[in-house]
């Protein structure tokens, strides 16, 4: 009987470390089909018919009518919202409006140019942001401290565009020619194998989310290295950096965590601004350049994958967060 | 330490705060005072730039990218206008659209966070799951989508960048705003039947300043950074217009041989960011001291 009570005990366990994981999976899916009802929506609002772009000035009605029910635009909203979505499921995402392309081709290099580019970014950004957060927390109130919070204000403060023109300023124009301005990479073909060309928009992403980061790091082992527990690896007579990197550092990682996550979001966010700027060609450049020639397809369906990936991200950054927070909470209230 | 006396002053006094002395402690902090002193300089630079400007922005007074001369004290840009001109009118958008955005969707935002949270019920539900909706679209991405159909109005403008930030604003007060609600003066003034409007006014809002200064200052910088940048990729502000946004773009491929015209309106955004980086900060380490933190 008691063994019963037990294995009930931890089924209940279980569920109970799983509910608030399910019921954010099925908020956080809710929340989808809501931001795609409202891309939809916005899509399906631009003025204009959409046969008559196609075709241009000397179609014929016989011809609109035939397109419009080819393209399901006699149907009414609901449906064409239903298709639309039903489509996406099936890996369908529409035909292009500009090039008849299925959007499906040129959505997939363009998230795995962007994929790439924040992938690429993250990595130099997490470790980086360690050693600048170190590194300023040694130094607390100190002049190299002082200069890193100043810096990350202002990194933070400043609209990416203009933090990736400084930075075509200094290394690819005005000051020295070391870099290309502009990210060629021809269509079809790795960025990998252009890595000069991911170099900038890499490290325009790369300046804020490091000043970003490292704040939280050098505020963490700062509050780590005021613990009795530190204090006592100290008076034991361990050298500084065993006692940083062995005790300190490792409780310092788990609040950037979540904030890393979050970054990752804002990395997705930025890659609009980033891309463009670089003429980078990921799903950022593509939506621009959609939006210019009014695909409407292809406005959705990059709009929809920024949107989604933004909103999975935060959602991460919000359950570890709200983890860190609970057990933090539970380890207060032991103590 | 001794802290530990100010400390339980300080707790004390939190008990019954006055509205005046939160206020007064943000502007007791040196980062938010400079922060307001350099946007008041900007925005007076703004408006009185235009008089200032040495010849008419829109016109052209030499060759394209022109270096700085007696004649253009900064040189001038791809069609031959004054650099210096063009930027002393180039904010004039800029210095309306980002403040009223910032304000609006930080009064919009507390607003609706300091109701919902006080009344809770199925409205504050649903609100909370819409402006999750919301949420899911960072930075330009919104704008764009709805400038792509509506075309680039700057009261347009204006509305989707506050639709943007004020769940960001509303979330940050939401959080900050309930565990006021488990306070003895808050429990007290239900207890003898203060209104819930008063006590949102009188005993929420007072404490939440601190919060909302951070905000304010935030979300300014980034409606500079969204309105700018959608200048930049030639949805904001729309040529000839005088745009620091768009003299970013419009010069871009002249930074090797004339920088200026890129630089100089660059140096200005930055200063305005700054501005609201300043105030962010200050405000942000008042509250880190009254919670007793580093």
């Amino acid at each position: 009987m008691t063994v019963d009570n037990h294995n009930d005990n931890a089924a209940i366990g279980v569920f109970a470390w799983l509910q608030p994981f399910l019921v954010r999976l099925l908020q956080g899916t809710l929340t989808l089909l809501a931001v795609s009802l409202l891309i939809f929506l916005a899509a399906r609002a631009l003025p204009g018919d959409v046969a008559n772009m196609i075709l241009g000035q000397s179609a014929t009605q016989e011809q609109l009518v035939s397109l419009r029910a080819q393209l399901g635009l006699d149907q009414p909203l609901w449906w064409q919202y239903l298709t639309w979505l039903g489509g996406i499921l099936h890996g369908d995402w529409g035909t292009s409006l500009s090039n008849g392309q299925p959007v499906a081709d040129l959505l997939a290099l363009g998230v795995r140019n962007s994929a790439t580019l924040s992938g690429v970014a993250l990595a130099v950004m997490l470790p980086l942001s360690l050693l600048v957060g170190v590194i300023a927390a040694q130094f607390r109130d100190g002049l190299v401290d002082k200069v890193f919070l100043g810096m990350s204000m202002v990194a933070n403060a400043v609209p990416d565009f203009v933090t990736g023109t400084v930075l075509v300023a200094l290394f690819a124009t005005t000051v020295l020619h070391v870099l290309p301005a502009v990210s060629f990479i021809p269509p079809g073909d790795s960025p990998f194998s252009y890595p000069d060309a991911l170099v900038l928009p890499a490290t325009t992403v790369i300046i804020p989310g490091v000043m970003y980061l490292a704040r939280l790091v050098r505020v963490a082992v700062i509050d780590v290295m005021a613990t009795e527990y530190i204090q006592t690896a100290e008076l034991k007579g361990l050298s500084p950096s065993r006692v940083l990197f062995r005790h300190a550092l490792p409780n310092a990682v788990a609040p950037i965590i979540p904030a890393a996550s979050l970054v990752a979001a804002f990395t997705v966010g930025g890659v609009v601004v980033v891309e463009y700027l670089f003429a980078y060609p990921g799903v950022g450049s593509a939506l621009v350049d959609a939006v210019t020639n009014r695909d409407l397809p292809v406005i959705q369906a990059n709009v929809l994958v920024i949107a989604s990936a933004y909103f999975i991200f935060n959602l991460i950054a919000d359950s570890l967060a709200q983890r860190d927070e609970a057990s933090g909470a539970q380890g207060r209230s032991k103590a | 330490m001794s802290t530990g006396v100010e400390m339980t002053l300080t707790t004390h006094r939190r008990v019954r705060p006055r509205a005046a002395s939160g206020w007064w402690r943000l502007w007791a902090s040196a980062q938010v005072r400079w922060g307001v002193i350099l946007l008041v300089a900007m925005t007076a630079l703004v408006v009185i730039g235009p008089f200032l400007a040495p010849y008419d922005p829109a016109a052209p007074v030499g060759k394209p990218y022109a270096a700085p001369s007696a004649v253009a004290w900064l040189g001038t840009d791809n069609l031959g206008r004054d650099v210096l001109s063009r930027v002393l009118a180039g904010g004039v958008y800029l210095a309306w659209m980002a403040p009223v955005s910032a304000l609006l969707s930080v009064v919009t935002g507390a607003a609706i966070a300091l109701v919902t949270a006080y009344y809770r019920g199925w409205t504050d539900l649903v609100l909370k799951r819409s402006l999750d909706v919301l949420l899911a679209f960072p930075g330009v991405l919104l704008t764009l989508l709805c400038v792509s159909v509506f075309g680039p109005r700057p009261v347009l403008l204006v509305g989707l960048v506050v639709l943007t930030l004020m769940p960001g604003v509303a979330r940050v007060i939401r959080g900050a705003a309930l565990p006021l609600l488990d306070r003895e003066y808050v429990l007290w003034a239900k207890a003898v039947g203060t209104p819930g409007p008063v006590i949102i006014l009188r005993e929420l809002l007072p404490n939440v300043s601190s919060p909302l200064l951070v905000e304010l200052g935030l979300r300014l910088s980034w409606s500079v950074g969204i309105l700018s940048s959608m200048s930049f990729i030639g949805y904001g502000i729309q040529p000839p217009a005088a745009d620091w946004g768009l003299m970013v773009s419009e010069n871009g491929t002249g930074l090797g041989t004339q920088p200026f015209a890129v630089l100089a309106p660059i140096a200005m955004i930055i200063l305005y960011t700054i501005g609201g980086g300043l105030i962010a900060e200050g405000a942000a380490r008042v509250m880190a001291r009254t919670e007793g933190k580093a």
